[in-house]
């Protein structure tokens, strides 16, 4: 594959990741602080969110785990997670967040168990989502080829 | 990165956040704006930075007696995370506008939700914006004519200056606590200060009357179409 080909391809992939709801417009905010001098911007911050994400679902899942279920910690696990989701423009483990706070309200542990693992579902998919999408940037760049500017317009 | 502003002088910006992806970001975004940076964790850490330290009993002791002036890292303004553990953004807003020292540094709060009541406390207490998170780089040029202001006010007491905008700023606020049943086309607000934008604080109104049920949203993107 020539790096044309693989330019085309990220940028069909990039852009089915926001058709699918996958990224929001965020995402789009990242990519646009990087530049020569920060060049690997969006893989840090999303890296970290990884990082972050994954200490919080362990910690979900302990505290949904627990006899008596602590619904302020919980709740403010998941109040972290949908900043930190909301942050990278992962869109659609934001809104699994969203809906997952309203049950921690009803204090219902049951349809929290259920959120949870829409959650950690929402994330093992984007995490391989954009996994795919840096790798394809990586062969782009080792190409020689640099990664084209998404601009869309809605 | 730069080593000369564009303008006049660099602008120094306390970024209070306890998120580690936010705290990267809010700095990435400032520095793209040209400002100098410094990030930190807690409001206690960022009071400290200021210079502001607490007696045993409580009550901020103004560095006057203390080697460690806040003088010697000059802060133009603070922008803080609302919801942190401990001190919240709003407990250092109240901190930073009682203290004789810090009380002229413009400070902005930025929360990820959108509660009417919770931005008009803010205002209240002085804040000079509330941005709702995530905070983008539009944002940040509302920035500059606040900088701008108290650089040029700094020594002068000119505090009474600001308040009238500040009212007119509320009670536009205070007139959007409709009921959410639909979502009207808003009245025209007066223009902001030097800022003819669409003030973040509108926006954060206007979102919250749209009948979205549990959480502000970005708007829904129906098409995309890719130039490149």
């Amino acid at each position: 594959m020539d790096v044309g080909q693989m330019q085309r391809q990220w940028l069909d992939y990039t852009r089915s990741l926001f058709i699918e709801g996958f990224l929001d417009n965020q995402f789009l905010q990242l990519q646009q602080l990087q530049d020569e001098n920060n060049p690997e911007f969006v893989v840090e911050v999303v890296s970290l969110f990884f990082e972050d994400s994954e200490r919080i679902l362990k910690d979900l899942t302990f505290a949904l785990d627990q006899q008596g279920v602590d619904f302020k910690k919980v709740d403010a696990h998941v109040h972290q997670l949908k900043g930190s989701s909301s942050s990278v423009g992962a869109q659609r483990v934001k809104n699994a967040c969203i809906a997952f706070r309203n049950f921690c309200e009803e204090q219902n542990v049951e349809a929290c168990l259920r959120c949870l693992q829409q959650v950690k579902q929402e994330y093992c998919l984007v995490k391989n989502k954009l996994e795919t999408l840096f790798r394809l940037e990586q062969q782009i760049v080792a190409a020689g080829g640099s990664i084209p500017m998404m601009e869309l317009s809605f | 990165m730069g080593m000369a502003a564009t303008e006049s002088q660099q602008f120094h910006v306390l970024a209070v956040d306890d998120s580690l992806i936010d705290r990267k970001l809010i700095e990435r975004l400032l520095r793209t704006s040209s400002y100098q940076v410094t990030t930190v964790d807690s409001g206690t850490k960022a009071l400290e930075f200021l210079g502001l330290r607490e007696n045993h009993d409580g009550t901020p002791n103004t560095p006057s007696v203390s080697p460690n002036n806040h003088q010697e890292v000059e802060v133009n303004m603070v922008i803080t995370d609302y919801c942190m553990p401990g001190m919240t953004g709003y407990d250092l807003l109240k901190k930073i506008k009682e203290s004789s020292s810090l009380r002229n540094i413009p400070v902005v709060i930025m929360s990820s939700e959108n509660v009417p009541s919770r931005i008009s406390r803010c205002l209240e207490e002085g804040a000079e914006e509330f941005f709702l998170k995530p905070v983008r780089l539009s944002d940040l040029n509302r920035l500059k004519p606040h900088i701008m202001k108290r650089s040029k006010l700094k020594d002068e007491d000119q505090k009474q200056q600001v308040i009238p905008e500040k009212i007119e700023n509320l009670l536009e606020v205070q007139k959007q606590h409709q009921p959410q049943e639909e979502a009207q086309p808003q009245p025209p607000l007066e223009q902001q200060q030097q800022n003819n934008n669409n003030s973040n604080k509108r926006k954060s109104m206007e979102q919250s009357l749209s009948p979205e049920p549990t959480d502000r949203t970005r708007p829904r993107y129906s098409g995309i179409a890719t130039v490149v």
